[in-house]
């Protein structure tokens, strides 16, 4: 006699039960097909070609009313089951009972809408069904949608829309997308293409509330304030199993129901596949596991022998001209070994992941040909001991040759900019070169290429050499540190004349041999990128000191430093009291004067930090930034106030100037001061720059140091108003900002760029020394503000241990 | 092998590390990759530096006070230094860091 089989659920994996019953034993069954939805099974995977237009719904039906009444499936479409009866073994549909024999669950996954204050509203929907897709394409040009999600799903959606002319914003909690599938590299190339198709990416972006007007969906805010506003908001952040109905008939349920390796579930007759299932331990979203679920649940029907194994899973991401591939475990685990190839011209990245001379995991951007040999690989174990070298080439250059490094600057486009001062790119540049320019000095008087700033030289020294081959000689440069062969000089220009605005830019396109760089290159790109591109990219504390990650200077014992700032090394008894009460609060070992005119707490633990900090806030004091790369005070003597030689408000005139520059970032540290006559009492000629003030206005000098040489500064320029003092001041610190290299005080910089050129460009250039300004200003309208209140607030908890077993009683 | 649940790996940030402290000294848990860990001892040998305010880098982390780069994998320094620290054994669970009990309650036989 035929068995009763009941099927809840017309999915892809139960779809491929079915396919598989009554293809081998088309009469071992009666079935019986029930589905919420009042359709049959279509191919899910492909509504992204159908969002994109390059297919109907139609073509992705994969059973059609035909194929069931062939089979003899009763078909119960667009009817809701309300319960299954384990015990009396029958499932009630909102239409009638179905006694069954064996059941095969199959309800799939919910799609996980973030509870967003406003999530309800009209307009904001999942991309999951034919229905979402449907509403997506209803959308054209003149509208806005938002896709929350940076994953598989949400870019396919945000990429089908934005082909239909629609303006997409996706946005991502996490700092690159696809993370779980793409490493950072491979992120950012992909944000890059999908930035060429006109979408914006929003990263690290935290959703807040969705925003309507007359019930329907009017903008997303975030956290940070930002309104994204938009016509249709699309959630696309995960799935949930639908494990509803199993729960209520007492089926065994984790995350997922729980089934075995043969898809059984806690009951003999119950089994399940699909997006429902949790198989040790984990849940599947992607399609090829559950096919392999859905042949061994139907051979399991038949009584045969089949196991399900969970194995190795490689992703592709359905967009046109965004070539992905990532396959295996390229992230977990110790023992492991990198292998990183690089190609900027052609936008390629490829990383490899081996364990004991096995191929892990893979991961792959811009060419994914050799995509599958590298999957075979993964998932055959097979030693590639023997072909270590040459792997990362592919299956073509096995046995055969390896392939030169390529050099970033051969990879530069004829109009990439290499001189920045004159307005030199490559291709002049390498037309003066075939004109018989072979050095650089002839290259200079004839492009002007590395004539002004020189922080270039570098870069068309390597012009010269790409385009001459052997017969050019190349002075022997210093790389920054061994992840790459370029300078810091070299790395400045590109960071500037490639636009490169976050750190994985920077690796990918100047051909980084390491995955995220060192502690040698780390702060010091860190430095460029901020520097550069103050509201573009964002401060990585992860690529800073620890005395700039944690805003105090670490001391031979581990506690630190804590210096509030004294503006022009002026105090009031309010602010010494509450520097007192810290002192005495935290058992502050040593207190003591510093150079700069202000108080240094010394021995502070670590854990006290914010609550330190938080105690001098109170009082209005702030960081004295004693500890960074950056502006630290502008020391000064009491000028006209008090002194009887004074010959201007030289103490005014410090705070000024350190409120102007506090919290700036700069190559090395930067320190200042204002003497208010020629018997220089603030020690002005030996500042990193020093304003020392005359009967006639103020003399500006740079380049001087007491550290381990001492210099006397130089003069720059002598200027009548304190307006134009502090203007100059402004300029020349943002030249130093953006032409210095990491770790060069101010006197090494103006060594390399020269007294002329400074003069040239912050005293002559009234115009240049304006612009100068302007960048510098609006760097400041970003970091002009207390680090400390900043960490008490948001960070406080990051001071203390993650975990402490020290509170539990001793044993 | 028992294992200790000391915290969800979002606590750590990426490519940072946050410390954990025992009766027996201090350990330090590293976060190499989005979904990537290690713990190791906080304390350099060289001259007691804390690691856990080191720069991370690849699997790697350099020690604040002097720049000693020491591999997480094996604890090894790198370079031309000469020592070694001890590594213990971690674990990600949903989320979740997972380090052996052998780091908290004594000092694993290195």
């Amino acid at each position: 006699m035929k068995q009763r089989l009941v099927v809840i659920g017309a999915g892809m994996a139960s779809g491929r039960v079915l396919e598989h019953l009554t293809d081998t034993s088309p009469d071992a069954f009666d079935i019986t097909l029930f589905n919420a939805e009042p359709r049959g099974n279509y191919n899910r995977i492909m509504l992204s070609p159908v969002l994109l237009g390059e297919k109907t719904y139609d073509e992705i039906v994969t059973h059609d009313d035909a194929w069931y009444t062939e089979r003899g499936i009763a078909c119960r479409f667009g009817e809701t089951v309300a319960k299954i009866d384990c015990e009396m073994k029958v499932v009630e549909g909102e239409n009638g009972h179905v006694p069954y024999d064996k059941l095969v669950i199959a309800t799939g996954s919910n799609p996980f809408i973030i509870p967003l204050p406003g999530h309800d509203l009209d307009g904001v929907i999942a991309y999951r069904d034919l229905e979402d897709t449907q509403q997506m394409m209803g959308m054209g040009s003149g509208n806005q949608v938002v896709v929350i999600g940076g994953g598989l799903l949400g870019l396919e959606a945000a990429a089908g829309m934005a082909a239909h002319g629609v303006d997409v914003t996706v946005v991502h909690i996490m700092g690159h997308l696809m993370e779980r599938q793409l490493d950072e590299a491979a992120g950012y190339l992909l944000k890059k293409s999908l930035e060429d198709k006109g979408i914006k990416i929003c990263l690290q972006a935290n959703s807040k509330e969705v925003l309507g007007q007359d019930g329907k969906v009017r903008a997303l805010l975030l956290d940070d304030g930002t309104e994204l506003p938009c016509d249709l908001l699309v959630m696309a952040v995960g799935i949930r199993p639908n494990t509803a109905l199993a729960q209520e008939a007492g089926l065994a349920t984790g995350r997922g129901i729980h089934v075995d390796d043969q898809m059984l579930t806690s009951d003999p007759d119950v089994y399940a596949v699909g997006e429902c299932v949790e198989h040790g331990g984990e849940i599947f979203g992607l399609v090829a596991p559950l096919y392999d679920q859905a042949k061994v649940a139907a051979r399991a029907l038949l009584e045969e022998d089949a196991a399900f194994a969970q194995k190795t899973l490689s992703t592709k991401l359905k967009v046109t001209g965004c070539d992905l591939f990532s396959a295996g475990d390229f992230a977990d685990g110790p023992g492991r070994e990198d292998i990183v190839f690089r190609d900027p011209s052609r936008g390629v990245y490829k990383r490899l992941v081996i364990e004991e001379d096995r191929l892990v995991g893979a991961v792959m951007y811009g060419d994914t040909a050799d995509g599958s040999w590298f999957f075979g690989l993964i998932k055959d174990g097979t030693s590639i001991e023997a072909m270590r070298e040459t792997l990362i080439f592919g299956p073509a250059y096995q046995g055969g040759d390896t392939a030169d490094p390529l050099s970033a600057v051969a990879a530069l486009p004829p109009e990439a900019e290499i001189c920045g001062c004159n307005g030199v790119c490559k291709g002049d540049i390498i037309e003066a070169i075939n004109a018989g320019a072979n050095d650089l000095g002839a290259v200079r008087a004839s492009t002007k290429a590395s004539a002004s700033c020189g922080t270039c030289t570098g870069l068309v020294e390597q012009v010269l050499q790409v385009t001459l081959g052997d017969d050019f000689q190349m002075p022997a440069a210093q790389p920054i540190c061994g992840c790459t062969d370029l300078t810091h000089e070299d790395v400045r220009r590109l960071i500037k004349g490639q636009e490169l605005k976050s750190q994985a830019a920077v690796w990918q396109e100047l051909s980084w041999t390491t995955p995220n760089g060192c502690h040698v290159c780390r702060p010091a790109i860190n430095y460029y990128l901020l520097a550069d591109w103050p509201l573009e990219y964002q401060d990585d504390p992860q690529s800073r000191f620890v005395n700039e990650r944690k805003h105090a200077n670490i001391q031979k014992d581990g506690t630190f430093s804590v210096v509030p700032r004294m503006w022009g090394g002026i105090t009031t008894p309010e602010e010494l009291r509450a520097i007192a009460n810290a002192a005495d609060k935290y058992d502050v070992p040593t207190v003591k004067v510093t150079g700069g005119q202000r108080i240094d707490l010394l021995g502070v633990k670590g854990e006290d930090l914010p609550a330190i900090w938080s105690d001098l806030n109170k009082a209005g004091l702030v960081s004295g930034h004693a500890y960074s790369k950056g502006l630290r005070t502008v020391k000064t003597c009491v000028g006209t106030d008090h002194c009887r030689f004074g010959t201007q408000d030289s103490t005014g005139l410090g705070i000024k100037l350190e409120k102007i520059l506090w919290g700036s970032w700069t190559p090395h540290k930067l320190k200042l001061a204002v003497s208010g006559c020629p018997r220089n009492c603030a020690e002005a000629t030996c500042k990193d720059i020093g304003v020392v003030c005359v009967d006639s206005g103020f003399q500006i000098s740079i380049g001087g140091a007491a550290g381990m040489g001492v210099k006397e500064t130089e003069l720059l320029c002598q200027v009548s108003t304190e307006d134009e003092a502090i203007e100059v001041v402004m300029a020349v610190t943002q030249a130093y900002r953006e032409g210095g290299k990491y770790l060069d005080r101010l006197y090494k910089w103006l060594g390399k760029v020269g007294m002329d050129w400074v003069k040239a460009q912050v005293v002559d250039d009234v115009e240049n020394r304006a612009s100068l300004v302007a960048r510098f200003e609006l760097s400041q309208s970003i970091f002009r503000k207390d680090p400390w209140a900043e960490h008490v607030k948001e960070k406080a908890q990051t001071y203390a241990p993650i975990a402490d077993f020290t509170l539990e009683a001793a044993e | 092998m028992s294992w200790i649940d000391i915290g969800h790996i979002d606590e750590v940030p990426l490519r940072g590390a946050r410390l954990v402290k025992t009766h027996i000294g201090c350990i330090a848990v590293f976060r190499t990759a989005e979904t990537e860990v290690y713990a190791a001892t906080n304390s350099c040998p060289h001259k007691g530096g804390p690691l856990s305010e080191g720069i991370v880098h690849g699997q790697s982390v350099t020690c604040p006070l002097h720049n000693w780069v020491f591999d997480l994998n094996t604890g090894e320094a790198q370079g031309a230094d000469d020592g070694r620290i001890t590594t213990y054994p971690v674990r990600l669970e949903e989320g979740r860091i997972l380090l052996d009990d052998s780091a908290v309650t004594r000092r694993s036989a290195a």
